[in-house]
C-alpha cells in the first residue's frame, strides 16, 4: 500500500518513501511518500483556492456532506492511497503502526464519527447560534438583529499532527464546515486518520481542492507553520514553549490533566475510584486529557493504594485482544528510556510506588516496549514526578492542603473538581491554570464537544470585527 | 548494508577497465610525488615535517602508491583548529600570498585551511565540467551563498572571472543561521533568509545580465518561490545555469527542483568542502531516479566510501559507508580524513573513471547533533 502526498486534489508520488512496519512483526504495512518543505511552500501560494472551492458550496450542504463523511469514515470502504480500505483494514493498519490495541482504534473511530455526525450542533454551539452564512459571506445579521462580521484569518488551517492518539483529530474536524481548507502533515506513525478522513470527505462531496496532505520530515512542519497564517501543532512541552505567544499557532502539548478532590468530599474518595481509573487509563492513557495527577489533602496513600490495586495488574495483551488496554511504544528503546526517567522520579524523597508490588512495569519486546500502569504517591507537590505526564496510564497521587492546591497545580488542560464547597468552586472557576473545568464527577476524558477545547476554534480562525452598513441598507 | 539499484543496472556510462586502471596509475604516481614534496625538508610544511618524526615509516621512501597512504594514522580534524596557521604552509610556497579559509566555528575555534592557489585550481578544473549552453562564457554570476571566511565566496568569484564574467555577491553568515536554528528563533531565521533573497532578487532585477549562479538548495527554493510570488521564475529572471551545493541533495528534492522550481534552467549539484575542494556530479536524470552521484577531483582529492567499523576497507559497490577523504595537493596533504557524511559507493563513470558516492547525507551517528541551516 502506498500513501502519496495530496496536493489540493492532486496525488503526488515522491521518490522518497518511508516504510511503515508492524510494531510486533516488522512486516511492511505501507509506504508513505515524503515531500519537502519547499513543495509545501509552493502549494501554499495557491492556498486561497482551497477556501474559494468550499465557498462555492452552500454552508449547510457542507455540514451535510461532513455528516455523510463521518458515516463513510466509520463504515465505508474507501480508496485510501492506491488501496481499497475497509474499516477493519483501517483499524488493523492503525494498530500495526502505532501500537494501539485495536479496541482503542475502534473507539477513536467512533469518537471522530460522533463529532462529524453532530457537526451542525457543534457549529451552532461554538458560534453561539450564528447563521453559518456569516462565515461564508464575512458578515450577516444575528438573531438579535445586529450586524456581525467574522473575517477569515487564513484560507487554510495548517496541521502538524501527532502519532500518539487518533482522538486528537476531533479538534480539526469542524474546520471545513467553517469554510477553511486543511493542510495536514500526518503523524509519522499515524497517517491513517488524516488519509481516511480526507478520503471520506472527498467521497462525500467536499472539494478535493480544499484538502492537502503533506507527509514528510520536520521541514514540512516548519514550512506549514511559516506559510499558513493559522496552524495547529501537537508536540512536547518544548514545542509549547517555542510557539507560546504566536497568535498564528495554536499549540497542543502535554495536558497535565488532573482530578482535584476538595476537603468536603475527600473522606468519600472510594465513591469516585471508578472515575479516577477511567480518567487515568482510558485510551491507553495516551491522551492529553488523561488524568496524570490526583490532588487531595488527605487519604492520598489509600487512594494511591486503591488505584494501584485496580491498575497495577493490567498487563500487556496482543493488540487484537478485545481486552487489550495498553499501547506499545513502537520506537525502539523508548519504553526503556521513559522507565529509566520514572525510576529516577520514584527514587526521590517523599515518593513511593504502590504499583511496585504488582510486578515489573517495563515489558520489553523484540522490536518495541510497553509500560504497565504506574501509580506514584507524593507526600507533597514538590517531587518532580508530581507534575509528570507520560503516554501510558501514569498518575501521581499528590498530598496537598486544599488552600495551596490552585497555586501549585500548574497548567491543567482538564481539571475535574470533586467538591461541593462554594468557596472552593469559586476559586476553581477563577483559576486561570485550568482550561476545561469539570465541576463534579466527570472523568477528565469525557469531553462535551459542544464546548470549546483549548480555545474556541472559531476565535482562532476568524476575527470578530465591526462592519457597518448605512442605515436601511440590507444585510442578507 | 543496503544495495543501490544503480550498482546493479547502471543507466550511466560506466568507465571501462582500461580507463580505471590508467586513473589509478595516475593517482599512485601522484601520491608518491606528493610525499616527496610534503616530507622533504625544503618543501614540506612545519606540521608534517614535525609529525613525520613520530611515524614508524618514511613517507618519502615507503609510500609507493596510493594504498600505502593507509600507513598514516587517521587524520584528526582537531589539528586544524587554532594557530599558528602558518605551520600548514609548505616551505616550497614560502613568501607567496596566503589565504585562510574556515569551516564550522558557530561556537569555539573554527577549523582552518591555508590556501595559496588551490581554490583557483580546483574551480578552474570544475569550470571545464560546466556545459557552455547553460553556463556561457562571459556571463555574469550571482553568488547567493555563505560569505565571510569561507572558501566558496572567493572561489565562485574566481570561477566567474575565469569564465570571463563578473560575480555579484550577497552577505550570508552561516554561523548566525546555525545559531538561530539552535535557539529556535525561527521567525528570525525566516527573516534573515528573506533578507538574503530580497538582495538576490534586487540584483537579478537590476539589469546586470546575470545568467549563472551559485546557491544552496534551501536558498534556491526560497529564491524560486520568491520569484514565483512576483509572477516570474528563475529562468525568466535570466538564469540559465545553477551550480548548487553546501547542503544535502536528495533525489526527490532534485526532481522537485527540476520539475517545479527551475523552469528549464540547468542545475548541477556538487559536493565539496574546504578540505577537499569540489566534487562534480554525473548528469542527474529521471532514468537514474534522480540519483546524485559525486566524483572527487582525482588525483588532487580522493573520496572513498568505507566500512563504518573498518575504515581502511571500502564497502562493495552500492553499499553504504562513511566518507573518507584524502587531499593530495602541493598546498595541502590530508590523509584519510573521516568526514561527517555517509553515502553509497558508486561505480566509476566514463568521464570520471574512479569511485563515486551517492546519497550523501550526515553520518548517522553525528546526524542528531548536526544543524543544517540555509547553508
Amino acid at each position: 500500500m502506498h500513501l502519496p502526498a495530496f496536493r489540493f486534489g492532486k496525488p503526488y508520488e515522491s521518490i522518497e518513501r518511508t516504510k511503515l512496519v508492524h510494531f510486533l512483526t516488522g512486516e511492511p504495512v505501507a509506504e508513505v511518500s515524503q515531500v519537502g518543505g519547499a513543495l509545501v511552500g509552493r502549494d501554499m501560494q495557491k492556498a486561497a483556492k482551497a477556501r474559494e472551492a468550499l465557498l462555492t458550496l452552500d454552508p449547510e450542504d457542507v455540514v451535510e456532506r461532513l455528516q455523510t463523511a463521518g458515516n463513510l469514515y466509520a463504515h465505508g470502504t474507501l480508496t485510501v492511497g492506491d488501496t481499497k480500505q475497509s474499516p477493519d483494514d483501517f483499524v488493523k493498519q492503525q494498530s500495526a503502526t502505532t501500537g494501539l490495541p485495536e479496541t482503542l482504534c475502534r473507539a477513536n473511530m467512533q469518537k471522530n464519527m460522533f463529532v462529524l455526525a453532530n457537526m451542525d450542533r457543534m457549529l451552532d454551539a461554538l458560534s453561539r447560534g450564528l447563521p453559518p452564512e456569516v462565515f461564508w459571506k464575512g458578515y450577516g445579521r444575528e438573531h438579535r438583529d445586529v450586524v456581525v462580521s467574522y473575517q477569515a484569518q487564513s484560507p487554510v488551517l495548517g496541521l502538524v499532527l501527532p502519532s500518539n492518539s487518533p482522538g486528537v483529530h476531533t479538534l480539526w474536524l469542524p474546520v471545513i464546515a467553517l469554510g477553511v481548507g486543511l493542510v495536514m502533515k500526518p503523524g509519522g506513525q499515524e497517517p491513517w486518520t488524516p488519509y481516511r478522513m480526507a478520503a471520506a470527505m472527498i467521497e462525500a462531496g467536499i472539494p478535493s481542492e480544499a484538502i492537502g496532505l503533506y507527509p514528510g520530515a520536520t521541514d514540512v512542519g516548519a514550512s506549514i507553520l511559516a506559510s499558513c497564517k493559522r496552524s495547529m501543532i501537537f508536540g512536547s512541552a518544548k514545542t509549547v514553549e517555542q510557539y507560546r505567544g504566536n497568535p498564528g499557532v495554536q499549540v497542543h502539548g502535554p495536558g497535565f490533566s488532573k482530578i482535584l478532590i476538595g476537603d468536603d468530599v475527600v473522606d468519600r474518595w472510594e465513591d469516585h475510584i471508578d472515575l479516577m481509573v477511567e480518567s487515568v487509563a482510558v485510551n491507553g492513557g495516551r491522551g492529553c486529557i488523561n488524568c496524570s495527577a490526583i490532588w487531595a489533602s488527605r487519604h492520598t496513600e489509600a487512594i494511591a493504594a486503591a488505584l494501584a490495586e485496580r491498575l497495577g495488574p493490567v498487563d500487556v495483551l496482543p493488540p487484537d485482544d478485545p481486552n487489550a488496554k495498553l499501547a506499545a511504544f513502537t520506537i525502539p528503546g523508548a519504553a526503556k528510556a521513559i522507565w529509566g526517567q520514572i525510576e529516577g522520579g520514584l527514587a526521590a524523597p517523599g515518593v513511593s510506588h504502590p504499583t511496585d508490588k504488582y510486578g515489573p512495569r517495563l515489558v520489553e519486546g523484540e522490536r518495541c516496549g510497553w509500560l504497565r500502569p504506574v501509580v506514584a504517591h507524593c507526600s507533597s507537590p514538590d517531587p518532580v514526578i508530581a507534575k509528570a505526564e507520560y503516554m501510558f496510564p501514569f498518575v501521581a497521587v499528590v498530598k496537598c492542603p486544599q488552600g495551596q492546591m490552585l497555586e501549585k497545580i500548574g497548567p491543567t488542560l482538564v481539571g475535574t473538581a470533586l467538591t461541593d464547597d462554594p468557596a472552593f468552586k469559586r476559586a476553581l472557576i477563577d483559576c486561570t491554570e485550568i482550561d476545561r473545568l469539570n465541576l463534579g464527577p466527570v472523568p477528565t476524558t469525557k469531553l462535551d464537544w459542544l464546548q470549546p477545547h483549548e480555545g474556541n476554534i472559531i476565535d482562532f480562525l476568524y476575527r470578530s470585527r465591526a462592519l457597518q452598513v448605512p442605515a436601511g441598507a440590507g444585510v442578507a | 548494508m543496503s544495495t543501490d539499484v544503480s550498482a546493479k543496472n547502471p543507466v550511466f556510462q560506466v568507465a571501462d577497465d582500461a580507463a580505471v586502471k590508467q586513473a589509478r596509475a595516475t593517482l599512485d604516481a601522484h601520491a608518491v610525488e606528493m610525499m616527496a614534496w610534503h616530507f622533504h625538508p625544503s618543501t614540506g610544511c612545519p606540521f608534517w615535517l614535525e609529525y613525520a618524526k613520530s611515524l614508524k615509516f618514511n613517507p618519502v621512501t615507503e609510500v609507493k602508491n596510493y594504498e600505502d597512504l593507509k600507513k598514516f594514522p587517521p587524520f584528526e580534524d582537531e589539528w586544524l583548529r587554532g594557530g599558528p596557521v602558518t605551520r600548514w604552509i609548505p616551505k616550497g610556497f614560502a613568501g607567496q600570498p596566503a589565504y585562510v579559509f574556515e569551516t564550522g566555528g558557530t561556537t569555539g575555534v573554527p577549523k582552518s585551511r591555508v590556501n595559496m592557489r588551490d581554490f583557483r585550481t580546483d574551480y578552474e578544473q570544475f569550470s571545464d565540467t560546466l556545459p557552455e549552453e547553460f553556463f556561457p562564457r562571459g556571463a555574469n554570476w550571482l553568488m547567493l551563498g555563505p560569505s565571510g571566511p569561507r572558501r566558496l565566496r572567493l572561489s565562485i568569484e574566481h570561477l566567474a572571472q575565469h569564465r570571463g564574467g563578473i560575480c555579484f555577491c550577497v552577505d550570508l553568515d552561516p554561523r548566525w543561521v546555525v545559531k538561530l536554528i539552535q535557539k529556535g528563533w525561527m521567525e528570525h531565521l525566516e527573516a534573515y533568509k528573506q533578507h538574503c533573497i530580497d538582495q538576490a532578487i534586487t540584483i537579478l532585477e537590476a539589469g546586470h545580465d546575470v545568467k549563472c549562479m551559485f546557491t544552496t538548495p534551501k536558498l534556491l527554493e526560497s529564491l524560486a518561490l520568491g520569484l514565483e510570488k512576483r509572477g516570474t521564475t528563475i529562468r525568466k529572471a535570466g538564469i540559465t545555469g545553477i551550480f548548487s551545493g553546501g547542503t544535502e541533495f536528495t533525489p526527490q528534492w532534485t526532481r522537485f527542483a527540476v520539475e517545479e522550481l527551475l523552469d528549464g534552467a540547468f542545475m548541477t549539484p556538487t559536493y565539496g568542502n574546504t578540505l577537499m575542494g569540489l566534487a562534480a556530479s554525473r548528469p542527474v536524470v529521471p532514468a537514474d531516479g534522480y540519483t546524485i552521484a559525486y566524483y572527487a577531483p582525482q588525483p588532487r582529492a580522493v573520496i572513498e566510501v568505507v566500512d563504518f567499523d573498518d575504515t581502511n576497507t571500502v564497502v562493495p559497490y552500492g553499499g553504504t559507508g562513511r566518507v573518507k577523504l584524502t587531499t593530495l595537493t602541493k598546498e595541502t596533504f590530508v590523509p584519510g580524513f573521516l568526514e561527517r557524511d555517509e553515502g553509497e559507493r558508486e561505480l566509476p563513470y566514463a568521464k570520471y573513471p574512479w569511485d563515486g558516492i551517492s546519497g550523501v547525507r550526515p553520518f548517522r551517528e553525528l546526524a542528531s547533533s548536526t544543524t543544517v541551516g540555509v547553508y
